[in-house]
């Protein structure tokens, strides 16, 4: 097999003599490439931020801006990326550039180069679309997008210590749309780039990333310790942060298999190997639960990376699908080389990071029963509004016919070991009257759900008040919106 | 107008022009010392070996299993030391320590053909460690008594009499959290041996010279022996000024013992656990008022958090006291200040110095007691402040006092703060669940150098014969846009484009003996210094042009890149004269020189003029605050901001911005965790990486921010009428978090006082909640009795020893 190359800014790079731990953001460094920098190894502040070449939505290219510190460069065997040096220089500077120049973007400009990155990502957002004239007022409502359509959430990954964004957030909505002849819109136009089967050996182990589902289960049989890596944005924290390194690790990111969408009769099925960002954009609002929890999941840099299965693979107590995935009474499809089984989530965790997964097994896809409640809310519990891991995180559908909670399904994150059901707070509502009082008699038993602890994060006191108070919020705002403000 | 604060007809300072390394910024051209690395052939990398507990004595160091490990070079101990094992100027900063003093304290350097290299040869270094009690709070120090360094005290007038003639007396305590700089380049540095053995370190250094002078000592070679560059900082914030020596001393042993170059750069949980970081402090308080409401009395004990080793500490207290009264007239006033040495990171500059910290204990006071008086928060801070003719309580008077009251009205219309009042009032009527409440604070701050050695700088000015000029000064540039204001300063004192000039990287073999660079004197300093240069050149030049134009001296005009006589009629182009001048063996480059007089300081009785001048602001907040979680968001942001005549506006709008959003990530949201059990991770450090230390991200800017600079804000005195920027607007944060008071207390009843913890994170700010429902008492401020009596030192006074002072003085400068 050849070795990996990446097309960066153009021109093709090998990785031969790549460790397969060594990251997109030391590789690119180490070919000189030092725009993009190293503020964090974990994913927190953008400043490695680069732009991909993903397939889009409709047979052409889609440029995605990504956390270079997390992904292994193997993973971007027979890719295009696009750094800050490849989209303009200081002669011919690209309009995104150039904006962020003239208004005092940059300060210490060491963000700077990330930003535009992930600045461009949205410049060329193919459903970026200005904000019509009618919608004007609306637009004056909503401080997190600009007049030419700009979503200020494509920023959400990216930290400044310098600017207080101001200049940043102007410089964004002052674009415009790309020129006729802009060569990355152009590049849009044309297929992704394609799949390859990969594979990179190195001093600490090997990487492969198969083209089939198939070949991925023989080689996770053959290799049941090996490590699976999707976005890699855990993964990835692992070996910046704690030093991991696995003597194989098996890419299942591109699997053709693991990223299919069906919108079926009585099931959404959503393959395991799609980002969230891809997976928010393709269901369109289609489960109004897991459109709440989209924007308030890590940051778009990390929503462009992160798999729905990789946040499940994990089995972390405080990941921020389970709580909306149990509240939906979501059903695991595991796959191995002796077949599929499905399990409920409510059945998948066992204990910390524990689940039922067997070795050789991995998550296939996620099914959503239909039809969904009509109810429903999420309530993430964080110290930041954007890009925070939640306290607590609770995911809340509940049926109420005529006044009365026919059924209610609670996820919760945060409050224990794993993710749980708050069963006893849905018993406490189930065949209740939706009232004020029953919201309160339900809040505290929903207050004695879990044992919350102690953390940096937060107190046990606040983690327990918290969870009641969701409960009363939802009831709040279900039942007079126009009261509730923020 | 004095000359140095005159500016000619076309200036080219005044210009609104974006940061000069914008373009390289926004391509990913700008090199920063770790993107030397790559370009820099050989290198070799280092790592720490760090110690897992917050208090221990060594017992053991074996380093032999290290360079078993494939690609370790060497490592490094004490015993490498040829000069100083110290990192600091007060000798209280071993580089390679005996004793632990703090959980994550470096006690061994790996450098390998690699970092992953050197990482797995840290790992195996084994070390033995007898483990010591250790002191993690502010609490636990003043309970055991561990103090370090000077306990100042800041008196006037008879504070007995204060109170006793008071009709309101409170006290209370507080205790609030420091900050993590997290500039987003952490430290660095690149060490490497020329052919005579000297030492180049290219470091992301703040203050070059005293990086130099540290790694002389450690060396045991004298300073002409070792230059320091620093390119830029991706950062600095006050984090780079005394921090970085250590680290580049380490890398230039390693280079020296190697031959090679070495490349230190902490990652982030490095930097978080090894730096260190904002003071936290701990006060206690009695105020008096009168039956107006005005300040009769204060009496308070400052605690600083200092961490292991005193570094910038004592400097910082001083200036925590000198800012205490920040815009409020207060007669009678005692304030004592004490360090706390505890077994954290050995605390530092942080962007308004002890300042900030120092003026939040009075705007909590005020928010806390504006209630118990019956007073609206803002009436309370508008009556209470200086009038033109009196003095600070360190004896110095309140030059343009009556900046604040303008500055205030104008906040006040322009934010049209009655209407926005009316209907916050109306909003909260009808919104059960949430509130809203509207902030607006004042900030005074004092910009100098308290002990005249520090007030200097110096520049070379470099006029090439076809007419460019290259410039360099003494200060860094870390993203304040002091190279811009540099280039600004040169092209208006010469007469010529911008475009003529161009700035070298400052070098501590171009311009010696530099005071450390804070932006709130650089510009101040150095802008006098290349001036200074510029116009020995331009002297020189006038006679050449004088007899070119046949006009007398006087009447030769430089501008936009031509000379002229007064009266007009023939042009000489720069360049041609440049040239001219050259033919005649004119000198076409200069060093330049500068320093500030008339300032007096006597840290003894803390008591003097120690500031040039202050630079004053106001802000109007305003929050709304979700009574289910405590979140919160920041609605609008109003500031107006005196920075005397702006040398270039939009760099300063942009130091006003990016100050208060880093002061209201302090105030709010940035958690210093550090862990107080008893198991053995007792000292670590809980929040040492990105993803547990939340930085303000976009979802903190405030969602409408209208920042103006104060018109007709003329500076006397300081170079082309400007003032400091730098550090000033991040207290005007404190808005932010009198607004999160304000709509907590607003969950209550009318009229009740809640008390706040700062960082007022959405816990915090529901816990404040809680409290204002409970509405059963005051908050825990204390009317009238004993309440709380502020310690007084039982021992000496021990005043700052004057090397402190002189670091006062660095970095008032510099952050
Ligand atoms: C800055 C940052 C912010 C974050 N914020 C949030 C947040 O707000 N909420 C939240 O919930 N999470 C958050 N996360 C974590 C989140 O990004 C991950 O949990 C993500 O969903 C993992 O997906 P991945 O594809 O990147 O997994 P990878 O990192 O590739 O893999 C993670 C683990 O899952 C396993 N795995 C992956 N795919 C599968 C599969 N198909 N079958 C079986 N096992 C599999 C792997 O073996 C591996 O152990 C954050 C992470 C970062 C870095
Ligand atoms: S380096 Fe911070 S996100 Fe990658
Ligand atoms: S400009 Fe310095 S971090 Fe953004």
């Amino acid at each position: 097999m050849l070795a990996p190359t990446i097309t960066v800014n153009g021109s093709a790079g090998t990785l031969s003599g790549v460790d397969p731990s060594t990251t997109a953001l030391d590789w690119l460094r180490s070919r000189g490439l030092t725009g993009a920098k190293e503020g964090c190894a974990e994913g927190e502040c953008g400043a490695c931020s680069i732009m991909v070449a993903r397939p889009g939505d409709d047979g052409g290219t889609r440029w995605t801006a990504i956390n270079a510190c997390l992904v292994p460069a193997a993973s971007l065997d027979g890719g295009e990326v696009v750094t800050a040096e490849g989209l303009g220089s200081p002669q011919s500077l690209h309009p995104v550039q150039h904006e962020m120049a003239v208004r005092g973007g940059s300060q210490c400009g060491y963000c700077t180069p990330g930003f535009i990155c992930s600045m461009a990502a949205e410049y060329y957002r193919p459903d970026r679309m200005p904000v019509a004239s009618a919608d004007e007022h609306d637009h004056e409502l909503d401080h997190e997008h600009g007049p030419n359509g700009f979503d200020l959430h494509s920023l959400s990954g990216n930290l400044c210590r310098c600017t207080g964004y101001r200049p940043i957030r102007d410089a964004a909505y002052a674009l415009g749309e790309p020129d006729a002849d802009d060569p990355f819109a152009g590049r849009c136009l044309a297929a992704p780039p394609a799949l390859t089967s990969t594979r990179q050996e190195g001093p600490t182990g090997v990487y492969v990333r198969p083209t089939s589902l198939a070949a991925a289960l023989d080689l996770y049989a053959a290799h049941p310790q090996a490590v699976l890596v999707a976005g890699s944005t855990d993964w990835g924290v692992e070996v910046n942060i704690r030093g991991a390194r696995a003597p194989f690790a098996i890419g299942i990111d591109r699997l053709p298999e693991l990223r299919t969408l069906d919108v079926g009769e009585d099931v959404i099925e959503i393959g395991a190997a799609l980002t969230l960002s891809e997976i928010e954009r393709r269901l369109d609002g289609r489960v109004p639960l897991l459109a709440k929890l989209f924007p308030q999941f890590a940051s778009r840099l990390i929503r462009n990376g992160a798999t729905i299965g990789g946040n499940l693979g994990t089995g972390s107590p405080i990941g921020d699908t389970p709580p909306a995935l149990l509240a939906l009474e979501a059903v695991i499809v595991l796959a191995s080389t002796d077949g599929e089984r499905d399990v409920p989530l409510a059945d998948y965790f066992t204990g910390y990071r524990q689940t039922v997964k067997q070795p050789g097994e991995l998550i296939r896809a996620i099914r959503v029963p239909l039809p969904l409640s009509g109810t429903t809310a999420f309530h993430k519990i964080a110290k930041r509004r954007f890009d925070d891991i939640s306290s607590v995180a609770v995911g809340f559908a509940l049926d109420v016919a005529d006044g009365i909670v026919s059924r209610a399904r609670i996820g919760l994150g945060g409050v224990a070991a794993t993710p749980i059901r708050a069963l006893a707070t849905e018993a406490a509502l189930e065949g209740q009257p939706w009232t004020a009082d029953v919201a309160r008699a339900a809040a505290a038993v929903l207050r004695q759900e879990g044992t919350p602890m102690d953390d940096h994060r937060a107190s046990a006191a606040y983690r327990t008040a918290t969870l009641g108070t969701a409960l009363l919020k939802l009831h709040a705002e279900t039942a007079t919106p126009q009261e509730v403000g923020a | 107008m004095s000359a140095l604060s005159d500016r000619p007809a076309n200036p080219v300072v005044g210009q609104t022009i974006p940061h000069e390394s914008a373009g390289l910024h926004v391509t990913g051209q700008a090199l920063y010392t770790d993107d030397l690395t790559v370009r820099t052939h050989g290198v070799l990398h280092a790592h720490p070996v760090q110690a897992p507990h917050a208090h221990a004595r060594i017992t053991r160091m074996d380093t032999e299993p290290a360079l078993a490990v494939e690609g370790v070079v060497r490592v490094l101990t004490k015993a490498d030391v040829p000069g100083v094992n110290d990192a600091g100027v007060k000798h209280d900063e071993p580089l390679f320590p005996d004793e632990v003093m703090f959980y994550g304290h470096a006690v061994a350097w790996v450098l390998g053909e690699t970092l992953e290299a050197a990482r797995l040869g840290a790992l195996a270094v084994e070390v033995d460690y007898d483990p010591l009690p250790a002191l993690v709070n502010v609490k636990e120090a003043i309970a055991a008594e561990r103090f370090q360094g000077a306990t100042p005290r800041m008196e006037r007038g008879d504070i007995d009499a204060g109170f006793a003639a008071a009709a309101h007396v409170f006290s209370g305590e507080f205790e609030f959290a420091g900050q993590e700089h997290f500039y987003l380049e952490t430290h660095c540095s690149l060490a490497m041996v020329d052919e005579s053995g000297q030492i180049f370190v290219q470091s992301s250094t703040q203050h070059p010279s005293e990086t130099q002078d540290i790694v002389a000592h450690v060396m045991g070679i004298p300073s002409h022996e070792v230059t320091v560059q620093c390119l830029r900082m991706g950062g600095g914030f006050g984090g780079k000024e005394m921090q970085p020596h250590g680290f580049a001393a380490i890398a230039a042993i390693g280079a020296t013992l190697t031959g090679r170059p070495v490349r230190l750069r902490l990652n982030r949980t490095q930097d978080l656990t090894m730096s260190g970081k904002r003071h936290g402090f701990h006060a206690q308080w009695r105020v008096g008022f009168n039956a107006s409401g005005r300040l009769q009395a204060l009496d308070a004990t400052l605690t600083a958090d200092g961490g292991w080793s005193l570094d910038l500490s004592e400097p910082v207290l001083a200036r925590a006291l000198c800012h205490i009264d920040n815009a409020y007239w207060v007669p009678n006033v005692r304030v004592n200040g004490r360090i706390a040495q505890t077994n954290k990171t050995s605390q530092t500059a942080f962007r308004g110095f002890g300042g900030p910290q120092g003026m939040l204990v009075m705007e909590d006071i005020l928010g806390r007691c504006a209630p118990l008086l019956g007073l609206d928060a803002m009436e309370l801070r508008r009556r209470n402040f200086y009038r033109e003719g009196q003095s600070t309580p360190y004896g110095q008077p309140v030059k343009d006092a009556d900046r604040m009251g303008t500055c205030w009205d104008q906040v006040t219309k322009t934010g049209e703060v009655e209407r926005r009042r009316n209907q916050i009032a109306t909003f909260n009527a009808s919104h059960p669940t949430s509130r809203r409440a509207l902030a607006m604070t004042p900030v005074k701050f004092g910009i100098s150098f308290n002990l005249t050695a520090f007030n200097q700088a110096g520049a070379l000015v470099h006029v090439y014969k076809d007419g460019s000029v290259l410039i360099t000064h003494g200060g860094t540039e870390m993203g304040q846009g002091l190279h811009t204001k540099m280039l600004q300063v040169a092209a208006t004192a010469l007469g010529v484009p911008l475009s003529t000039v161009r700035l070298a990287p400052t070098r501590t073999d171009k311009v010696p003996n530099t005071s450390a660079t804070a932006a709130s004197s650089g510009a101040d300093l150095n802008g006098g210094a290349v001036k200074n240069a510029c116009e020995q050149i331009v002297d020189r030049l006038r006679g050449v042009a004088s007899s070119i134009l046949g006009v007398h001296p006087s009447d030769v005009r430089f501008s936009d890149g031509t000379v002229t006589s007064v009266g007009g009629g023939q042009v000489i182009p720069w360049g041609d004269l440049v040239n001219k001048a050259y033919f005649q063996r004119i000198q076409l480059w200069a060093a330049g020189f500068y320093r500030t007089e008339g300032l007096h300081w006597d840290s003894s009785v803390m008591h003097g003029s120690p500031f040039k001048y202050f630079s004053y602001g106001v802000a109007a907040a305003e929050v709304e605050v979700d009574g289910f979680t405590g979140a919160y968001r920041l609605r609008r942001v109003d500031i107006v901001h005196d920075v005397g005549d702006s040398l270039s506006p939009l760099l300063d709008i942009g130091q006003v911005e990016g100050a208060f959003v880093q002061g209201a990530g302090w105030l709010t949201l940035e958690d210093l965790r550090w862990d107080e059990s008893d198991r053995p991770s007792r000292g670590r450090l809980a929040t040492q990486a990105a993803s547990t230390y939340k930085l303000p991200s976009f979802s903190e800017m405030p969602e409408v921010f209208n920042v103006a600079l104060l018109e007709r804000a003329h500076e006397e005195g300081a170079v082309y009428g400007s003032k400091a920027v730098g550090e000033p607007p991040l207290m005007l944060a404190f808005s932010v978090r009198e607004a999160l008071r304000q709509a907590a207390a607003a969950f209550g009843p009318a009229g009740i006082s809640v008390d706040l913890a700062s960082p007022a994170t959405p816990e915090a700010v529901y816990w404040a909640v809680a409290e204002a429902r409970r509405a059963s008492e005051h908050g825990h401020v204390t009317e009238g009795g004993t309440g709380v009596v502020p310690d007084q030192s039982t021992a000496d006074l021990r005043p700052a020893h004057p090397r402190s002072e002189q670091a006062t003085n660095a970095a008032t400068a510099g952050v």
